[in-house]
């Protein structure tokens, strides 16, 4: 391909810019992590305190981000409607959880309080992911990349304001249990309970998820759909039937996090989901879209960076208040996957497709 | 090559989605009017208009006039947040305004007085859009508002501009009033406290009355809780005490563990968040949790004075300080005020500066009598220079939160802070003027 000197000049100076950023960071990262170290602020309590903050984080996007990456893994779409997916299962978790609470149910068994505040914070978003689809989606199937995407963002703020107009835009304060308060010592640590229970739940859920991806026929059905459409449907492959389960697995997902999250958090309201979408959104990139393991391994990742940069990144490097920049080092890191490794950590298949 | 197109499309759709989630909404609410059945009788005198024409009103005001025709409304707006997490702080002080309305009637000289509202969401940007819309309505008067310290940030120039004067019930950040503040600020005057005094009585709670000498402070960028921590952290210095860290979160943040970590390893005995009601929540919820923090003596401001801390910070919220206006020594009538505000809306007061609204609606109404020319046919006309220049030379006047007259820097509020303690968690409990058990009660000074 030739080239007029007027464009190699242009695309030197983007590369050199690219460049210059990467090796920025990597310095600002490099000389941050030794100062902080070297300044010795944090006891190494207070560092397994951060990782274990951000791994019980983490988990919560990871479980949001399987939804995204599952449907874009089939679709090729982004389901800009899945934080409010998330948000309606954490609506659906408490209320079902304040009444287990209300009639004593809670105190008295409170793992399976937990269990059924799940399964129904599951089910009612599975409902309006399935409902989504058919109306916001499934009419749009083959029409160009960006239609859809546009229904999506529609969705979105349909969802969010149907539910500010049903419940208000107050707060709902979560039931707190008290199985939950208080803290397990491993190895002379002291472990907030309310994260091991966090993270344990979303390692079970995502494990059942890949089994029944990996080991079922609707699961290798799933990724034959994902593979080639047009063959599968050829192979006797009932396409919608997979889509809709691909949506209301990865909303089951969600909504298993909604409860997740509001339990950690403590609250809930018609905008929880936003954030916590689109920074699921970028773990999933991060990871590699389209690819489950790479959506796990991305979450944990953001929730560890976005938990332990501001203290060992920025601190000791002269930036006030470094915690404000929280979501610069996640979006940061995003960007400097993709510049390093387009396809994101795990992603190679995507971009063998691409 | 895809695959970053791809991405660039995300963070620009990612981008559009943020702005769009900024816009704010609008709603009316017209003046009550089951309140005015007297008021009919009072109506204009018709009947001489019609023979001997008068020589017709001519606007001499500088920045332009307002003509409200018979039958037409007095139209006053109020801006200020009305949704999200801290819509507690903007519906108070709405309340404050409508009680105040009531109480002439729902008229003002034979015109029905219209309130309408426009919600700011307490951001620079809802506060810009706000008043954008409030400057294109040539239908208003006044305007009473706003809620947070970035709405006015974000709109004042607009709202000057516009020839509009607005009064803030709640906006306490101390640069909105100093005598440099700039021409932008000419239509900006507020009945609220400025923080340069809340900040020093915060300070002289904790080194005083608690004894701490180590304090942390935490804010939420806004800059309400910005400036309100440093002026804290300057004052605590100035008695004695030593500030071990300043940290802030983004607005939006629910996560406070890291940030709290951080703290925690500074080891202060006490942490004052001056924050809005979202991030005063889950610092509040998840303190308890940090090792380093379990005893820390927790305090923050009027931003979250509002039951709806103890919704979001749960059990952990007893025992906490937040000041606010000292509601006792206010020198007006507030037990009155009180005693309408449950005949109208039953339940207690959502936050704290509904006496500060009201009286700012009355200054308001009273600068209006004074400017306000009748024709004989019942139009009214309002110059704008001349209502501003009025609101200004407000002197002496008794107000619900004590005598109040207006500086030439837009500064008309009686700063009297107190500090209250939250005795119980439960949001249903909240009720600060209850006469035998109030939640929260006063205990400083």
């Amino acid at each position: 391909m030739r080239t007029s000197f007027g464009e190699r000049l242009l695309d030197l100076a983007v590369n050199g810019f690219l460049w210059g950023f990467r090796i920025l960071i990597v310095v600002i990262v490099v000389l941050g992590t030794f100062l902080t170290i070297r300044a010795g602020k944090y006891t190494s309590e207070q560092w397994i305190d951060f990782v274990v903050f951000g791994i019980s984080q983490g988990s919560i996007y990871a479980l949001i981000a399987l939804g995204y990456t599952m449907v874009y893994g089939i679709l090729r779409m982004i389901n800009f409607a899945h934080g409010e997916i998330f948000m309606s299962g954490a609506f659906g978790g408490y209320f079902i959880a304040t009444w287990l609470t209300g009639i004593g149910f809670m105190d008295k068994y409170p793992v399976f309080g937990l269990i059924i505040s799940m399964m129904f914070g599951m089910l009612v978003s599975t409902l309006i992911a399935l409902l989504v689809e058919r109306i916001a989606y499934r009419p749009l199937r083959g029409a160009p990349r960006l239609v859809p995407l546009i229904s999506a963002i529609g969705a979105s703020f349909f969802l969010q304001y149907t539910f500010r107009g049903f419940f208000g835009p107050g707060v709902y304060a979560y039931p707190s249990m008290k199985a939950l308060d208080g803290e397990w010592i491993f190895f002379g640590i002291g472990i907030l309970k309310v994260q091991i229970v966090v993270t344990i739940a979303a390692v079970v859920m995502m494990s059942i998820l890949y089994s029944i991806v990996m080991f079922t026929k609707i699961g290798k059905a799933m990724r034959a759909v994902s593979e080639n459409k047009d063959v599968a449907a050829l192979m006797g492959i009932d396409v919608n039937r997979i889509i809709v389960t691909t949506f209301a697995l990865g909303a089951a997902m969600a909504g298993a996090a909604g409860v997740l999250y509001a339990l950690t958090y403590r609250q809930v309201n018609f905008f929880t989901g936003f954030t916590p979408g689109i920074k699921a959104f970028t773990a999933a990139v991060l990871g590699g879209i389209g690819n489950i393991p790479g959506a796990m391994v991305g979450g944990l990742v953001l929730g560890i960076v976005e938990s332990v940069g501001p203290a060992l990144f920025l601190d000791s490097i002269g930036i006030p208040r470094p915690y404000q920049l929280k979501d610069a080092i996640a979006y940061i890191m995003l960007v400097m996957i993709l510049l390093f490794r387009p396809s994101g950590i795990l992603g190679e298949r995507v971009s063998k497709k691409a | 090559m895809n695959k970053r197109l791809f991405a660039l499309l995300s963070v620009l759709v990612l981008a559009s989605m943020m702005l769009a989630a900024c816009g704010a909404k609008a709603t009316e609410t017209p003046a009550k009017e089951a309140s005015e059945g007297a008021a009919t009788a009072t109506e204009a005198p018709v009947a001489a208009a019609t023979e001997a024409p008068v020589a017709a009103f001519e606007c001499t005001d500088a920045i332009g006039c307002v003509d409200i025709a018979p039958g037409e409304p007095v139209h006053i707006a109020y801006w200020g947040v009305l949704s999200g997490p801290d819509s507690s702080l903007g519906e108070d002080s709405k309340r404050g305004v409508e009680i105040a309305i009531d109480d002439m009637g729902g008229k003002f000289q034979g015109h029905d007085i219209l309130l309408t509202t426009e919600d700011a969401g307490c951001t620079p940007e809802g506060g810009a859009t706000a008043a954008t819309k409030l400057a294109t309505d040539t239908s208003i008067v006044g305007l009473i508002g706003s809620s947070c310290s970035d709405e006015t940030v974000g709109g004042i120039a607009t709202i000057t501009n516009a020839g509009l004067t607005t009064i803030s019930p709640s906006n306490t950040r101390p640069v909105l009033t100093k005598p440099d503040r700039g021409p932008d600020y000419a239509g900006y005057l507020r009945t609220a406290h400025s923080d340069a005094f809340q900040g020093k009585a915060v300070a002289e709670f904790a080194y005083n009355y608690l004894k701490v000498t180590k304090a942390a402070t935490l804010h939420d960028g806004s800059t309400y809780a910005q400036a309100l921590q440093q002026v804290f952290a300057d004052e605590f210095v100035k008695l004695g005490g030593t500030i071990v860290a300043q940290e802030a979160v983004a607005k939006d943040a629910t996560d406070m563990k890291p940030v709290l970590t951080t703290i925690a390893a500074a080891k202060p005995e006490f942490l004052y968040y001056p924050v809005f009601v979202s991030v005063g929540g889950y610092v509040t919820a998840q303190i308890r949790d940090v090792a380093g923090l379990e005893n820390v003596k927790i305090a923050g401001s009027d931003g979250i004075f509002t039951a709806d801390l103890l919704k979001g910070g749960g059990a952990n919220t007893k025992g906490m300080y937040l000041s606010s206006p000292d509601f006792s020594a206010f020198t007006g009538d507030y037990a009155g005020f009180i005693a309408k505000h449950t005949a109208k809306y039953g339940g207690s007061t959502l936050s704290t500066f509904h006496a500060h609204a009201y009286d700012a609606a009355n200054i308001l109404f009273a600068a209006l009598a004074k400017v306000v020319v009748a024709d004989a046919d019942g139009t009214l006309h309002v110059g704008r220079q001349a209502l501003r220049d009025a609101i200004y030379a407000t002197k002496d006047f008794k107000g619900i939160t004590g005598t109040l007259t207006c500086s030439p820097s837009g500064d008309c509020g009686a700063p009297v802070i107190a500090v209250y303690e939250i005795m119980n968690s439960d949001p249903a409990s909240w009720n600060p003027s209850d006469a035998t058990n109030p939640n929260p009660k006063k205990i400083f000074p």
